[in-house]
């Protein structure tokens, strides 16, 4: 049985004014996550993968298909569903009246779980909580907050994690800790769903990964199937000036850093010869493999030509 | 704890936390009341022509600090998690409607009865009071308590900004509550507001809690614990209904 199920999920808002058409934010979406994978959920800003999290979490209702976590439907077995769930929130939220020990103790009693001190403990030693378990939330940092939200998800020792861009605007040393901890979980055994937006994470955790455009699942593979199925190599080298038009179309640029991908010995050559002939100087120039944000661009260029595998 | 009991547990600790604005700053404000309205009126006006009207005017004060706190409570509490969205930490949990009613209502009747209690411990000394019918006192407290409890979970689960909550608890509340007899026995009033307040449910919760202290009351107790029984029905009925739904809180 998959940890989780989404058969043909499909979501539909109300026009929010009159004369405004209905939006469809997820569109026939199926897909299935086995126990113990530690999968990616990816797509550009307004693709639904938070709508399809929350889906998942009961927080919105999809207007047809049927999701299951662990056999259980999440809205005719609401309760067994969300037992089985830990969902990390992507909005940093939190409730000022208690401290980090109090809002642990009470999330895990919303789920009847008592005496579990010593897993509180843990979560806030492996997440560099425990000189803060005091304090109330409001003191906290950003950082700090986003920590005791992943806490807050943990309580119960959930068979599946749900995390929504967890590490979104968040320090390195979060990510490390939040990374390591989650891959030991994941190594115990527990399920674990991603959404990020720093694909070298995703590429570094996730054994498979889903890509999600305008609502519907435009890839579906291993993270390593979609890595060997780049089409093309990158050249990469950093410019003193402004990139030729013609190039423009294909190239990732990030300040200087200019990466083209490139099939072949004459495509470099060409390239270079059109940066040459605008007088612009290269340097540190490189070729190297694609990585998981090239496959995304390539994906989300073609749009659903790729079609879901 | 379970889990409601934990929702319960959640909600006292956060008004407790605040007690200074829940439960004291309330209890000041009925003390005010009873001071100024005693002073000016004590002299000048019998009910129920021998009960004098700082004994009469003190149970309607413990009573309306009582509606109006236990709505605050629930109203306030969802209004304010919504807004800062740590509601998601409730709505993630296996926790039924049932669970959420109960705890909200539950917490709102310990806010509604503590201020009432405060009202009496702080006043009650000033005034010569009795308690002929002690069980219809707990009775009418808990169930009006219990009521607007529920109203404020209604209304928190409607408002989507304070300005909303602002309205419903200042064109709603207050007027019902203010309008209930608890300044006043409606004996008092001229032909068409006796029958208006005989609409109004705050009339009866007021009166059969009045009953309890001095075995008097504008209509029988029997009948107001009937009206009571049957609006706190009906608003319960409709307070789950909107939570069983997920109204505007699970799109």
């Amino acid at each position: 049985m998959s940890a989780l199920s989404f058969q043909s999920v499909s979501k539909t808002y109300p026009p929010r004014s009159a004369g405004a058409s209905p939006f469809k934010a997820l569109d026939r979406v199926t897909l299935e996550v086995q126990e113990g994978e530690f999968f990616g959920l990816l797509g550009p800003n307004g693709a639904g993968k938070t709508t399809l999290i929350s889906i998942l979490a009961g927080l919105v209702r999809a207007s047809e298909g049927h999701v299951r976590v662990h056999g259980h439907d999440v809205q005719a077995d609401y309760a067994a569903a969300r037992r089985l769930l830990g969902v990390v929130p992507q909005e940093l939220v939190f409730d000022p009246f208690f401290s980090v020990r109090e809002a642990l103790k009470i999330q895990s009693g919303y789920f009847g779980v008592r005496h579990n001190d010593a897993w509180v403990d843990e979560l806030l030693e492996s997440l560099g909580l425990a000189d803060k378990a005091g304090a109330n939330m409001r003191q906290l940092s950003g950082g700090m907050k986003r920590r005791v939200l992943v806490a807050q998800s943990l309580v119960h020792k959930p068979r599946v994690i749900v995390l929504d861009e967890p590490t979104a605007g968040v320090d390195v040393e979060l990510r490390q800790t939040l990374w390591q901890f989650i891959a030991k979980l994941n190594k115990q055994g527990h399920t674990v769903l991603l959404t990020t937006h720093y694909l070298e994470e995703a590429e570094a955790l996730c054994g498979r990964i889903a890509m999600l455009k305008q609502g519907q699942v435009v890839a579906l593979e291993r993270t390593s199937d979609l890595l060997r199925s780049a089409t093309a190599q990158v050249l990469r080298l950093k410019l003193d000036g402004e990139l030729p038009a013609a190039l423009r179309g294909v190239a990732r640029v990030t300040g200087r850093i200019v990466q083209l991908p490139v099939h072949n010995a004459i495509e470099i050559e060409s390239h270079l010869a059109a940066i040459r002939a605008a007088g612009l100087v290269a340097e540190d120039v490189e070729i190297r493999q694609a990585d998981l944000e090239d496959v995304f661009l390539e994906v989300m260029s073609r749009g659903q030509t790729g079609g879901q595998k | 704890m379970t889990g409601w009991q934990t929702l319960f547990y959640k909600e006292v600790l956060r008004f407790w936390k605040v007690a200074f604005q829940t439960i004291a700053a309330p209890v000041l404000t009925s003390v005010l009341y009873m001071l100024i309205f005693g002073h000016v009126l004590e002299d000048r006006v019998k009910v129920y022509d021998q009960v004098p009207y700082t004994s009469f005017l003190l149970p309607g004060l413990m009573m309306m600090s009582v509606l109006q706190n236990a709505f605050a409570n629930s109203s306030s509490s969802l209004i304010q998690s919504k807004i800062m969205g740590n509601l998601v930490f409730v709505l993630l949990t296996p926790l039924s409607h049932w669970s959420w009613f109960v705890a909200y209502v539950g917490s709102s009747i310990v806010r509604g009865l503590a201020v009432g209690a405060g009202v009496f411990f702080i006043t009650g000394w000033m005034v010569h009071i009795q308690f002929v019918y002690p069980l219809w006192i707990l009775v009418f407290a808990i169930m009006g308590a219990a009521m607007l409890g529920a109203l404020g979970l209604i209304a928190g689960l409607w408002a989507e900004k304070f300005d909303q909550m602002a309205a419903f608890q200042n064109f709603i509340i207050m007027p019902m509550t203010f309008l209930s007899g608890v300044f006043y026995s409606i004996h008092s009033l001229p032909a068409f507001w006796q029958r208006l307040s005989h609409f109004n449910p705050f009339f009866y919760m007021i009166d059969g809690f009045r009953y309890g202290f001095f075995g008097q009351s504008d209509v029988s107790p029997w009948t107001s614990l009937t009206v009571v029984a049957t609006a706190l029905l009906l608003v319960s009925a409709i307070a789950l209904h909107l939570l069983r739904t997920g109204y505007k809180i699970r799109s």
